[in-house]
């Protein structure tokens, strides 16, 4: 290790009676900070769509439409693979599994593509069963575009670069074809409770 | 641009706080003893690397605010929202010992053979690269001719104020306060615009040489207007901070 | 968060490729967009570092550090050097 830096430490929240909802290695944090790997698009509500399918066969929302579906109200922890994790965080959005529903397909894995060409892979698995939404609003407010708005993937219960934001679509796929940061090293799957940051943890 | 330690294996060193100087309410100046320093260029910068007992890591990058063959030093702004600046500016102490590396960065450098005019823009803590311009212009007597346009939010914001306030022969200041002038500011209160370059770069004729420095946002604006009045775009260097609260 | 240029993974790039490369020469190659790579647009807070063309945007280069290694991605560079 390197040489200790007399009197430093890391900027924290005591977490207190909340330790046992920060997973190994993260942070308490109460600001939301703000990570990119490149400029925040701004998309029109008028441009904006939301599709889920696989190739030809996809349903498609426009945004009017998209915001017509159920929503829920979440209030969830997330915990981001820089460390830091920020805990009742209280979003709106329409559940994936409203959205596979009615788009009557399945498959195995999917690949969230967003604006700006970024993209993630997750088990549909760990999108159903009430464990993931599309999320358009936070802290009772329209999502902003350096957070992912106008909507952004939200799945809490693996790091938070998996809540893919500028989302528009959700491709279904036979394979778990790695997305943007897996293709560099970060884990396949991100389970932040075994600290599954980087390949091969 | 040949220069000091540009090739071979970059490593972490320990250097040792010699001496630490407020140069404002915010901002710090840090003296260093580096063992194996192997010298710089005007405009470079070093990392540092602080560890806590816990094993956390947080590294920065800071520009060197001395000139080439004076003892390494750094300028540092306290950020109200900082993990690594508040430590520096209020806890680090003379005697403390200081992971780096460096020297870093070949493009924003320059050495009297480079020549000028020089129009050297600072914004906020982006002076501290150019006061080591500055200061390595003295020290090696080069006669070319400087104007700094240093904009900073107020008079008490302002870094090296006292040794800014008596420039070398050839080295002019034009400073702009852009929040707050003291009774009777004669000087701009305004942040950087065309009109105000204008009036103060050199002709695009004379083929100056500009290094512009500090928040983003500062030097995209200022840069980019630059190139609009005729600046030739490969003479316009430019070294980015993160924002730091504006000026 | 503002992005930075290039002059800030200064060291980040010495480590890999064992020399200063701030000054180095790059083209775009989706856009043929030419600069040094200190004035690329850099992105230093998602995991990993993010280097664009200052032009299109396009991603050049990214930087993954895990397990004390780097990951070195260059291939939206159609030169660098």
């Amino acid at each position: 290790m390197s040489p200790l830096s007399r009197g430093f430490h890391r900027r924290r929240q005591d977490p207190g009676e909340n330790a046992g909802r920060i997973p190994p290695g993260q942070y308490l944090v109460k600001d939301f900070p703000v990570l990119s790997a490149g400029p925040t698009p701004h998309t029109a509500l008028d441009r904006w769509s939301f599709s889920v399918g696989r190739g030809g066969q996809q349903k498609t929302w426009s945004w009017d439409e998209f915001r017509a579906l159920p929503s829920q109200d979440v209030t969830v922890d997330i915990h981001c693979v820089t460390k830091w994790s920020k805990l009742d965080t209280a979003w709106q959005g329409v559940s994936v599994d409203t959205l596979l529903d009615l788009a009557g397909q399945d498959g195995p894995f999917a690949m969230a593509h967003c604006d700006g060409g970024y993209t993630t892979n997750l088990p549909v698995a760990d999108l159903t069963g009430g464990k993931a939404w599309v999320a358009y609003a936070y802290g009772g407010q329209p999502l902003e575009p350096e957070h992912g708005g106008p909507a952004r993937l939200l799945v809490p219960h693996l790091y938070f670069w998996k809540s893919a934001k500028w989302v528009r679509s959700l491709e279904l796929r036979d394979t778990n074809d790695p997305g943007f940061w897996e293709n560099y090293g970060y884990h396949i799957y991100g389970d932040p409770w075994r600290e599954q940051r980087y390949a091969g943890d | 641009m040949a220069g000091t330690a540009l090739r071979g294996r970059l490593t972490w060193q320990l250097a040792k706080v010699s001496a630490v100087c407020d140069e404002t309410a915010s901002v710090r100046t840090i003296m260093l003893d580096v063992p194996d320093w192997p010298g710089h260029e005007a405009g470079q910068h070093l990392d540092v690397r602080l560890t806590a007992e816990d094993g956390y890591v947080a590294e920065r990058s800071y520009s060197i605010a001395s000139a080439p063959g004076e003892p390494v030093a750094i300028t540092v702004e306290r950020l109200d929202d900082g993990e690594v600046s508040p430590y520096l500016t209020d806890e680090l102490r003379a005697g403390d010992e200081l992971e780096l590396r460096g020297p870093i960065g070949g493009y924003f450098v320059w050495g009297p053979g480079d020549g000028g005019p020089l129009l050297l823009l600072a914004g906020g803590s982006g002076i501290v690269p150019l006061r080591a311009i500055l200061r390595h212009r003295e020290r090696t007597g080069s006669a070319v001719p400087v104007r700094l346009l240093y904009s900073s939010r107020s008079l008490d914001d302002v870094i090296y104020q006292a040794e800014l306030d008596r420039p070398a022969p050839g080295v002019e200041v034009i400073h702009t306060l852009t929040r707050h002038q003291p009774p009777g500011w004669a000087g701009y209160a305004r942040r950087v615009d065309a009109a105000l370059l204008g009036e103060v770069a050199w002709p695009a004729a004379s083929m100056p040489l500009t290094y512009v420095c500090g928040p983003t946002s500062f030097v995209e604006a200022v840069s980019q207007a630059l190139v609009q009045s005729g600046y030739p775009p490969l003479r316009v260097k430019t070294e980015r901070f993160g924002a730091t609260g504006g000026t | 968060m503002e992005a930075l240029d290039g002059n800030a993974i200064g060291g980040l790039l010495h480590e890999v490729f064992d020399t200063e490369m701030t000054g180095a020469a790059t083209v775009c190659g989706h856009c043929g967009d030419a600069r040094p790579v200190a004035e690329l647009v850099v992105y230093r807070q998602a995991p990993g570092t993010v280097v664009r063309c200052r032009s299109c945007e396009n991603v050049l280069m990214v930087f993954v550090r895990a397990h004390g290694r780097t990951c070195v991605d260059l291939q939206g560079l159609a030169a660098l050097g």
